[in-house]
């Protein structure tokens, strides 16, 4: 065991892994999160405590973590290189192992002009393919990016996200190999909406025997309204929605059912792509909804490993 | 070359206030193509001056003056006597050529009229773009000769990130995604093979980052 | 000047330094440049100087481009008119300084 995580246990298992995510406060609240922990915990296996998404300025990935923690849950903590140098990155990584963290998803990070503060100086010290080198050095040789040793173990389980609707689109399967290359041990993938392209790139994936290296986790983006589908369909970069979600939710009666059914298919539907070995629920400010959700994919209950 | 943009007007006007006898000095070099602050630019700053100050019913006194460059010290040297008469230099160089004023003369004030932007080159006429960030370790063998450092928003060296669409960075649909621009490039000269190593952690050391950088060579000092 | 492609910015700035209420600069009809793209140069700098005079706190309808063709000495009257009513309208320039 490369952490002894609950999700690596399960992967490594061979079993189909739920993972959510937990948006934190612009406050200093605890509540808000142990409030989402109580909905999520008896249907994922982990859950990610995002790191200023969108940079903007929320309540710690890792202060997040370690609430999750007091409430004996599994999180993910997520790391985006835009905020921090490598020196805050390796004392980050230290302090959340010995609060108990043991999965780390490393990303690159919204640029800041899209945040609530665009004038910040970004860092970008190293990038997300170089901090899974950093955090693999720091697990499997016990030493810190400049060579020196670690006093203590560093049981993490590392994490990156891919994007299959990204551009250039032969490009991001051989970026994943890098990641792979890197140490990358299971990746989330942005929300999919165009599953026939996302099996693709899963095609894609299994050609270069990526799959037999890597755990790969589809997201899946519940839509809450029509508005939503519109605007991620034409303002987030990377997430592809093809007409027909659009259409569907235009003609609904009632969106958020239909959302949830939209979900609902799509787990469905990429459970059955070899390659697939969880799905990951981005139900952004609509937690509430992800319980239902499993349980009508037919994911419930979760192992207990 | 290194480009830079003028100061809004009011921004100058506001430095200039209680100043009388100022010095508009130009640079002949790269603010002059990049039509900034060159000789023809001393002239109609100076004539904006002129006119503000004479609505405002408030005296000016302007000499207007251009160098050959204002980063070489045998063209500063050219001013040693008449700055002092100046209550304020308002230099129409780039950065490196107001400091280089105030290093020189102690007791001039000395404005920049100029907002130094970054070391570029010019796509067209009208039309400037960065290229280089200094960061002073160049890897440019192993991108294809396109710099991530200074072209992508979030300086990766393992690029594109998952905002990369159509060949644009996610900050604006302006602004190229360089990754992409590589990834093109070493497919085109079949050299894809050098995207799947992965590039280094950088060492900012030798960059802005690490402190102001020096450069001494013993074998060209006098 | 052969062209108004040769009027410069500093030109129109220094008429209006030196106290002129207005400035209309009078090039070919577009299309019709003797030097091809003489009189698009004009007018690019002539919006050019209107920008700088709204900076100064001046009118910029102070300073036009007109289009027209040597022949049309009824437009020329024409274009003159026009000129002095609007600047009569607004008055002497701001820099007369009297």
């Amino acid at each position: 065991m490369k952490s002894g995580s609950n999700l690596e246990k399960i992967l490594t298992t061979g079993q189909f892994a739920v993972t959510s995510e937990c948006g934190p406060p612009k406050g200093t609240s605890a509540q808000v999160i142990k409030r989402k922990g109580e909905i999520l915990k008896s249907c994922c296996d982990a859950l990610n405590i995002t790191d200023n998404q969108t940079a903007i300025v929320r309540m710690s990935s890792l202060s997040g973590c370690v609430l999750l923690r007091e409430m004996n849950l599994e999180p993910v903590m997520q790391m985006v290189v835009r905020d921090r140098n490598r020196i805050a990155i390796q004392s980050d990584i230290l302090g959340a192992v010995a609060l108990g963290v043991r999965n780390l998803l490393c990303l690159s990070g919204d640029h800041q002009k899209f945040g609530n503060h665009p004038q910040a100086k970004g860092v970008y010290d190293i990038d997300s393919i170089q901090l899974i080198q950093t955090v693999k050095r720091m697990r499997d040789e016990k030493k810190f990016m400049n060579g020196e040793d670690i006093s203590g173990d560093v049981p993490l389980y590392i994490g990156a996200a891919a994007n299959p609707f990204a551009d250039p689109f032969e490009f991001r399967v051989r970026r994943l190999a890098k990641k792979v290359k890197a140490g990358v041990d299971f990746i989330q993938t942005q929300g999919i909406f165009d599953v026939e392209k996302f099996s693709r790139w899963m095609a894609m994936v299994r050609d270069e025997g990526l799959d037999q290296k890597v755990h790969i986790l589809a997201g899946v983006i519940p839509i809450k309204s029509v508005g939503m589908a519109r605007y991620m369909a034409r303002n987030v970069a990377g997430i592809s929605v093809p007409g027909e979600i659009v259409a569907r939710m235009e003609a609904a009666k009632d969106a958020k059912e239909e959302g949830v059914k939209i979900a609902v298919e799509i787990i469905e539907q990429v459970k059955e792509i070899e390659g697939v070995h969880g799905a990951h629920i981005m139900a952004v400010a609509w937690e509430d909804i992800v319980p239902r959700i499993v349980q009508e994919a037919g994911l419930l209950p979760r192992p207990i490993v | 070359m290194i480009v830079a943009e003028q100061k809004p007007f009011a921004e100058i006007m506001e430095m200039l206030e209680g100043f009388q006898k100022i010095l508009v000095l130009g640079c002949g070099t790269c603010v002059t193509v990049c039509f900034a602050g060159g000789a023809k630019e001393v002239e109609i700053l100076s004539s904006l001056i002129r006119m503000d100050r004479k609505k405002k019913g408030q005296a000016v006194e302007i000499v207007e003056r251009t160098l050959v460059r204002q980063c070489d010290p045998e063209y500063l040297q050219e001013l040693s006597d008449s700055v002092g008469q100046f209550d304020a230099v308002l230099s129409m160089a780039c950065g490196v050529g107001v400091n280089f004023l105030a290093d020189k003369f102690s007791q001039a004030i000395v404005l920049p009229a100029l907002n130094t932007r970054f070391m570029g080159v010019a796509e067209e006429h009208g039309v400037w773009s960065e290229r280089c960030a200094g960061c002073g370790d160049c890897i440019l063998d192993l991108t294809g000769g396109l710099c991530p450092v200074a072209r992508c928003s979030k300086g990766l060296f393992n690029g594109p990130c998952g905002g990369s669409v159509h060949g644009k960075c996610e900050i604006s649909r302006d602004v190229d995604c360089v990754w992409h621009l590589i990834y093109d490039r070493l497919k085109g000269l079949n050299r894809l093979d050098r995207l799947d190593e992965i590039l280094p952690i950088k060492d900012w050391s030798v960059s802005p980052h690490g402190g102001p950088r020096k450069i001494v060579r013993e074998d060209l000092k006098v | 000047m052969p062209c108004t492609g040769r009027v410069d910015v500093i030109h129109i700035l220094r008429a209006l330094e030196d106290g002129a209420d207005g400035v209309y600069v009078a090039g070919c009809l577009e299309g019709e440049c003797h030097f091809q793209t003489g009189n698009l140069k004009a007018k690019k700098r002539v919006q050019y100087v209107k920008g700088l005079l709204r900076d100064l706190g001046i009118e910029p309808e102070r300073v036009e481009m007109y289009n027209m063709s040597a022949s049309q000495g009824g437009r020329f009257a024409e274009v003159a008119r026009e000129m002095v009513d609007r600047i009569k309208k607004l008055g002497p320039s701001p820099l007369r300084g009297d």
